[in-house]
């Protein structure tokens, strides 16, 4: 673990100097890469805090037993509607729906559940659906939602009943 | 706002742990951020256009699905560029397997999703999600007679 650090903190100090030297040196390839990582940084973190803001209110309001209710083991089919209505909601892209699944399993949500909201939120976010269809029609919009859920709940499921039975368990304290 | 109206105590513990989550996986964000950076400078507009616009639909879907693959872009890029190309003439089953990738496949974003869900389901789900992109690439096909004729 502490070797994986310290490759990552010289991997990122080589990258902060190469950034660096760009600029210098006027080379614009790099300079373009700093350019890219200043503008994609602005971006996330206008939405990131929050996200977590939104993550830390949900987990310290919600009950376990109503996440347990509606995403969980007993849910049934209800819990892979509220993965797909939560999903549409989502905003920004998987970078997002990751922090947001790990929150939902803490507190008992069923993984098949969340491997559709992951999905999900990469598939049909309302605002980003609209802007598809405006832009490539409503036919290659509707063909894509309904070849594509379908397949996302089936091999979620098949996924989840696989890691269970290898006794899955996720990392903790993220 | 509520939160802080109903319960001072709860709303300050909700900020924690929203910080604490944050901090934990900032050094994720960062490797990614970097990994970001340096594909998006490799990945122009031009390079999409000449690699989806390729004559042979099939390989053009093959280069579609793997770009995507490995690219990060907001919707409001996505979309427009991939409304060029349609009136450019690029089939619509090539698109579908370049913004379903796009979308659903994050090789970019595999630090987070590492960090979160460890790295072998990261690995599988990207797999899967993969392969769904490109049924959906071929079943636009068929809907839109590219495919079979």
């Amino acid at each position: 673990m502490n070797m994986r650090k310290v490759l990552m903190i010289i991997g990122l100090a080589g990258y902060a100097a190469f950034i660096i030297a760009s600029w210098i040196f006027d080379f614009n390839t790099g300079k373009e890469i700093g350019d890219n990582f200043v503008s994609f940084s602005v971006e996330m973190l206008k939405i990131l805090p929050c996200a977590f803001i939104l993550i830390g209110l949900f987990e310290a309001w919600v009950k376990r037993e109503t996440v347990e209710k509606q995403f969980g083991e007993k849910s049934g089919i209800r819990g892979y509607i509220w993965a797909v209505l939560l999903a549409g909601t989502t905003v920004g892209g998987l970078y997002i729906a990751f922090p947001v699944a790990y929150s939902l399993l803490n507190r008992g949500a069923k993984l098949s559940v969340i491997f559709t909201y992951i999905a999900a939120s990469a598939i049909c976010r309302v605002p980003m659906t609209i802007f598809e269809a405006s832009f490539l029609g409503v036919k290659f919009t509707v063909i894509r939602l309904l070849v594509s859920l379908p397949l996302v709940v089936l091999t979620s499921i098949l996924l989840a009943n696989y890691l269970e039975k290898r006794g899955y368990k996720i990392a903790e304290g993220k | 706002m509520i939160s802080l109206i109903v319960s001072r105590e709860r709303t300050l513990l909700s900020l924690r742990i929203a910080a604490r989550r944050f901090i934990n996986i900032l050094p994720a964000f960062l490797i990614m951020l970097v990994l970001v950076s340096i594909v998006l400078s490799l990945v122009s507009d031009e390079i999409i256009t000449r690699y989806l616009g390729i004559d042979n639909k099939y390989i053009a879907v093959l280069f579609a699905s793997v770009l995507g693959s490995v690219t990060i872009m907001p919707g409001f890029i996505t979309f427009p560029l991939a409304g060029v190309l349609l009136t450019k003439g690029v089939p619509y089953m090539v698109l579908s397997a370049f913004t379903t990738t796009l979308m659903m496949v994050g090789v970019l974003t595999f630090p987070i999703e590492k960090a979160y869900l460890g790295t072998r389901v990261a690995i599988i789900r990207n797999g899967i999600s993969f392969l769904i992109a490109l049924i959906i690439a071929f079943i636009t096909g068929i809907f839109f007679g590219e495919i079979f004729q």
